[in-house]
């Protein structure tokens, strides 16, 4: 999967959890919590998203790493090889 | 129409999800409503067939109007359409003391004769108006608050997004205003060190799968649940004149929407259920509450309140009673602090609990045991 795609699946992912926020307007290196209205529960909905899309495995110590777009991106690369 | 949240006055049938003919199990959807709370999955509570639909799809009833006649299961139909049905259910009752005023409208109504007075002179059926006194019966000021809450959701068509936003702001108003005027609340706040609590989570989570991870969130809720076995007063809803302790503890999570307001359905019988179970339930109830498609039930049901607003950073909250509820309790932000462990100072995770609790229900002194009970079994996670 190129990096593109990875983003793709990201944002599609964001959308359905936070759909009041369309994609395009998504700074990619400015942090979820600066932008979105993300609780707990989201952020754990996000990961469950990302794992059943992309069948990544994201422990919760690594939640951290994945506060913004490219953050994500960078992750989600490196973790499926 | 039933009486799904404490000040709702009427709603809006939008879909009816059964037919004719059909037969019902008790807790089938059987239809749509919206609500000040958006809108609402409509349980049966009583087992039948569905003999007859009364309202129509897109038509905003005052609480109390029968919806749809159900028959037992084992009578007989009713023999000609003009027939009465004095004694069919009507739909969806929750099962709370005043249904009878509240949802029979041909049952006998207890109201006091000045209450009568007014709501003859208001031009509201007293059927559909939820009585606060003994017995259910109606008062005057429950005459007032159902003509402040039909001003509040006049009847028409469908209403827009911007509409609903503004009922949900004036229902929360109205709850809000009657629990500062009538609940005498006082307050309480401990800190609890969740080093134990976090640690435990922590650990259980790299061995579950990730949809089936948890959030401490549920383990706070699961405590709530077991320390008010200790302190069964505060499980509680006021009626009339005095509180009724109920057994169940179904606790009421306070959920905010998106694009502002909040709703706090119940998850049931928390006290009974593992926290894998009611991980599950929570995060359904969380997705249902965001989207649509809460339970009458679900609005009905809470016995106490939980609320939490640590996710925006906020250390301690004091929050105000839902009514008819006679407590609510709060968690803030976990945040690191040094915290004296065995006569050294640490760094340790902590939360501020808060207790708002009705003191016509309970003392200063019983909360303070229940917060304390609340402290000593986050202490004790793996038996959550």
């Amino acid at each position: 999967m190129t990096r593109d795609e990875i983003r793709a699946t990201v944002l599609r992912t964001l959308n359905e959890i936070a759909p009041e926020v369309a994609g395009a307007t998504l700074a990619p290196d400015v942090p979820f919590r600066d932008q979105l209205d993300m609780d707990s529960m989201d952020q754990l909905n996000f990961v469950i998203a990302l794992h059943a899309a992309l069948h990544v495995d994201i422990p919760e110590a690594d939640y951290p790493k994945l506060t913004t777009l490219d953050a994500c991106v960078d992750y989600l690369d490196l973790a499926m090889g | 129409m039933p009486i799904l949240t404490a000040d709702m006055s009427a709603g809006t049938l939008v879909e009816w999800r059964k037919q004719p003919g059909e037969v019902l199990e008790r807790g089938d959807t059987i239809a749509v409503v919206e609500t000040d709370k958006g809108l609402i999955d409509v349980e049966v509570f009583t087992p039948g067939v569905l003999e007859k639909i009364v309202v129509a799809p897109g038509t905003t009833v005052p609480t109390g109007t029968v919806l749809a006649i159900i028959r037992d299961a084992g009578s007989a139909a009713a023999p000609a359409p003009a027939a009465p049905a004095p004694t069919a259910p009507t739909v969806a009752a929750p099962p709370a003391p005043g249904r009878a005023a509240a949802i029979a409208p041909s049952a006998r109504i207890r109201i006091s004769p000045l209450a009568r007075k007014r709501a003859a002179a208001l031009g509201i059926d007293p059927a559909s108006i939820r009585g606060s006194g003994p017995g259910g019966s109606i008062r005057q000021e429950d005459v007032d608050q159902a003509a402040a809450a039909r001003a509040a959701a006049p009847a028409g068509p469908a209403r827009s997004a911007l509409d609903r936003q503004a009922r949900l702001r004036q229902a929360i108003a109205a709850a809000m205003t009657r629990s500062k005027r009538e609940i005498p609340h006082y307050y309480l706040a401990t800190t609890i060190d969740m080093h134990r609590a976090t640690s435990w989570l922590a650990a259980v989570n790299l061995e579950r799968p990730v949809p089936d991870r948890l959030l401490i969130g549920v383990l706070l809720i699961k405590a709530v649940a077991l320390a008010l076995r200790e302190v069964p007063e505060l499980n509680s809803v006021w009626r009339g004149t005095e509180p009724v302790r109920t057994d169940a503890v179904h606790i009421g999570v306070a959920i905010s929407l998106r694009g502002g307001g909040l709703v706090a359905p119940a998850l049931h019988d928390v006290a009974g259920r593992n926290v894998g179970d009611l991980m599950r339930a929570f995060r359904d109830l969380v997705q249902r509450a965001r989207s649509g498609g809460l339970r009458s039930s679900e609005l009905s049901d809470p016995t106490i309140t939980v609320t939490s607003l640590g996710e925006q950073g906020v250390e301690s909250t004091f929050a105000v009673i839902f009514p008819p509820q006679v407590a609510i309790v709060g968690f803030g932000k976990i945040v690191e602090r040094p915290w004296v462990v065995d006569g050294q100072i640490a760094v340790r995770p902590v939360v501020t609990a808060t207790l708002s609790a009705d003191h016509r229900v309970s003392d200063g002194h019983r909360g303070g045991l229940f917060l304390a009970a609340v402290d000593r079994l986050l202490q004790h996670p793996a038996q959550l």
